[in-house]
């Protein structure tokens, strides 16, 4: 008995203690996911479930998820925090720093170990020639030509407080667009650029990134943010991350980029394959088989879709009676429905951000306020196009306005309806691929990576499902046409 | 009987009745009559309380009519408009039976009422099962007018019911509606701007003019008294067939 007792003791106090559940985030370019990855592995090992949301947005999206508590931990860089994040505030030290994130309840680790900021880079062979290995060498050389980002030439603290701090003499400079800027580099045409001191791109141009002798450009020493709660809650777990601590050099950090935008290893396995070589930590980057990948991403992405549209029915088709049957009523209804549709669908997803924060539910809002119009529409006008004779017929016969909705004027409608909800579908399949953007995931997702990291087959392999399933859900409501459009309106008349 | 006590109707500006005042009486057919916009057609929107007057009352039966009523008295009207204006989603049958369905009829009674109503308006069984789109405008006719008839109204409104029909067709069916109402003896109430066929139901015509009734009576009261030249004009504006034969004759 007593034997018993224990083991039920055992058993409850196992399942009262499920394995620690880590939400890891990051951003929108190659070094973010890199580093997320290597904190979802390190976790994984750790027996933490973990879920890393992938190039989930910006820094502004990342911030308030992890405020939120949408997410646990996530890669940042100390510069990004001091301009962007707590911009408002002055920030003498790490210690000031420190302390403002700790008021909000967030934790910064120490350096990962490498600097990606703002760097000026030349052909490794060219800048050995002139003999120059720093910035303030291009003073000796006014006749380079330097072409930089435009962002960088416009922002104060990026071309103009350059030139004043170094006292730069070159009048050739133009803006340019990044990709174009290596091209240029590599005919000869111009000389100096401006790049990421982690770019992968360092390494495939053979580039040498001169050194900021005035210290001109602020640090953005690459760290993690977390939640304080993480530290109670999973310190094993954390205390596992944190050992990525000053792990990673600069060098190492460009030959992971590379391999993954040059060699297009995924990031998992680059991820994967460091920590085992640099931390002895053996992990498994998840292998997915493309079809395991295609099933969830087409579940996902279904998921958005079905359960946006079938709201999106239930609240069009009484909106579009509604506004049949009360003409004000009715211009305000369209009204709103329609500007609704000229929001640009990317800028109703950041809408909903903080509204809803991230994953699929915004996403859905998002879709459905957009599956909301071609409804609307479409139920209104298949109702309000119903000859007079066949309205008043059915008025003299002495229905109720109820029974003449139901028993004659929807029917009647129902064609018009459905090719409204029809366009709703299809329309949304589409647009859900932008769901990925605040971690929907779906079909957008290999969009999103394929385009960061310009890798076509990556993008086919999420607008083909995309094409295929809105051709899919086209011939299905064609199908349905055939059962739910009454069979004299079908007809043609002899 | 249907009483209608110094009714007005405008729509904006205009003046579509003004101050008319009629009864019609039971058992028999009255037809109103007058050029387009006359008011004819609005009248019979306001008998059917599809509209609602400006001014005055409408008693159905003793019944003032009220947006309250105005479901139940229908159901003692039946309406056949031009065109027939049959549901195109339901087949011939479903239109003339979904009043009765809607009402708990059960299935006996409304085939039994169906095949009455088929004899009656000549209108054939085996086709009962086809669509709107799939039978001729004659044919549709005879589907609206049993629709109209199905719950066995006291009263018959008729909006121009044969005007898109082709004249042989036309000719048929007028002789059938007229059998139809004398064999029924309803309260019948037909819309036209054809002074023939106003004489040929007509018990008493009503002619009306810009909102107003300028006479009633039967064909022969307004050939040999017209109130006033109108009358006169309105009538001899319809051509007979052997006019311009006999025209040759004189010249």
């Amino acid at each position: 008995m007593r034997a018993l007792l224990l083991v039920l003791l055992l058993v409850n106090a196992s399942e009262a203690r499920p394995a620690t559940q880590i939400k890891v985030g990051s951003k929108v370019f190659t070094e973010s996911v890199i580093l997320g990855e290597m904190v979802a592995q390190i976790a994984r090992t750790e027996g933490a479930r973990v879920e890393h949301l992938r190039q989930l947005g910006g820094t502004r999206v990342l911030w308030d998820s992890l405020l939120k508590g949408e997410i646990d931990i996530y890669p940042e860089y100390t510069g990004t925090i001091t301009q962007e994040i707590l911009a408002d505030k002055y920030i003498r030290d790490e210690e000031t720093l420190k302390r403002a994130l700790g008021q909000k309840g967030i934790l910064m680790s120490r350096s990962l170990g490498f600097n990606d900021t703002y760097a000026i880079g030349m052909k490794e062979d060219f800048a050995n020639k002139l003999g120059i290995t720093k910035i303030s060498d291009l003073r000796n050389h006014p006749e380079l030509k330097l072409g930089f980002s435009n962002e960088f030439i416009d922002r104060a603290d990026g071309w103009p407080g350059l030139r004043k701090t170094y006292n730069l003499p070159q009048k050739d400079v133009r803006g340019l667009d990044h990709d174009l800027a290596y091209r240029g580099l590599e005919s000869g045409s111009i000389h100096v650029i401006d790049l990421y001191s982690t770019d992968a791109e360092i390494r495939y141009y053979k580039l040498r990134v001169l050194k900021d002798d005035l210290n001109y450009f602020p640090e953005y020493n690459a760290v993690l943010l977390y939640r304080g709660d993480l530290k109670e809650r999973a310190p094993d777990v954390l205390n596992a991350i944190l050992r990525l601590e000053g792990a990673i050099s600069e060098s190492n950090m460009i030959e992971m980029n590379a391999r993954v935008k040059l060699d297009r290893v995924p990031e998992g396995v680059v991820a994967s394959d460091f920590l085992r070589k640099n931390l002895s930590i053996n992990t498994e980057s998840r292998g997915e088989t493309f079809i395991t990948r295609l099933i969830r991403r087409t579940l996902e992405h279904l998921f958005l879709v079905a359960v946006s549209l079938a709201a999106a029915i239930l609240l069009s088709i009484p909106l579009g009676i509604l506004a049949y049957r009360n003409e004000r009523i009715g211009r305000a209804i369209l009204g709103i429905v329609g500007i609704i549709q000229t929001v640009p669908s990317l800028a109703l997803l950041v809408f909903m951000i903080p509204l809803l924060g991230i994953g699929s539910i915004p996403a859905i809002v998002a879709l459905f306020l957009y599956s909301l119009l071609p409804i609307v529409r479409n139920t209104y006008s298949g109702l309000r196009d119903i000859p007079s004779q066949i309205r008043e017929s059915a008025e003299a016969l002495g229905l109720s306005p109820g029974a003449r909705l139901r028993l004659v004027e929807l029917p009647i409608a129902s064609r018009s309806i459905l090719s409204g909800i029809k366009t709703s579908a299809v329309i949304n399949v589409g647009t859900a691929t932008l769901g990925a953007l605040i971690g929907a995931g779906g079909y957008g997702q290999p969009i999103l990576t394929g385009i960061r990291l310009d890798n076509v087959g990556l993008i086919l392999e999420g607008a083909i499902p995309a094409a295929i399933l809105a051709l899919l859900v086209q011939g299905l409501f064609d199908l349905l046409e055939r059962v739910a459009v009454p069979k004299g309106l079908r007809l043609k008349g002899e | 009987m249907i009483n209608i006590e110094n009714v007005s109707k405008t729509y904006g500006s205009t003046n579509v009745l003004d101050s008319v005042s009629l009864i019609i009486h039971p058992h028999k057919t009255t037809v109103l009559i007058g050029p387009s916009g006359c008011g004819k057609s609005t009248l019979m929107r306001l008998i059917m309380g599809i509209i609602r007057p400006d001014r005055g009352s409408i008693y159905i039966e003793d019944q003032m009519l009220t947006p309250n009523n105005v479901f139940a008295i229908r159901q003692r009207m039946g309406y056949v408009i031009q065109d027939g204006g049959l549901f195109p989603h339901l087949t011939a049958q479903e239109n003339i039976s979904l009043m009765a369905h809607y009402l708990g009829w059960n299935r006996d009674r409304i085939r039994d009422r169906i095949f009455e109503l088929c004899k009656l308006a000549k209108f054939p069984p085996d086709a009962l099962n086809r669509y709107p789109v799939q039978i001729s405008g004659g044919q549709k006719q005879r589907v609206s007018l049993m629709r109209a008839l199905m719950l066995d109204p006291h009263i018959l409104l008729l909006d121009e019911p044969l005007v898109a029909l082709d004249p042989l067709i036309r000719f048929e069916l007028q002789v059938d509606l007229k059998e139809v109402f004398q064999a029924l003896g309803k309260t019948v109430v037909m819309v036209t701007h054809d002074i023939g066929e106003a004489g040929f139901f007509g018990d008493e015509i009503v002619l009306l003019k810009s909102g107003r009734i300028v006479q009633k009576g039967t064909l022969i009261d307004l050939v040999q008294t017209p109130a006033e030249p109108f009358v006169t004009r309105f009538i001899n504006a319809q051509r007979s067939p052997l006019e311009s034969i006999n025209r040759g004759k004189i010249d």
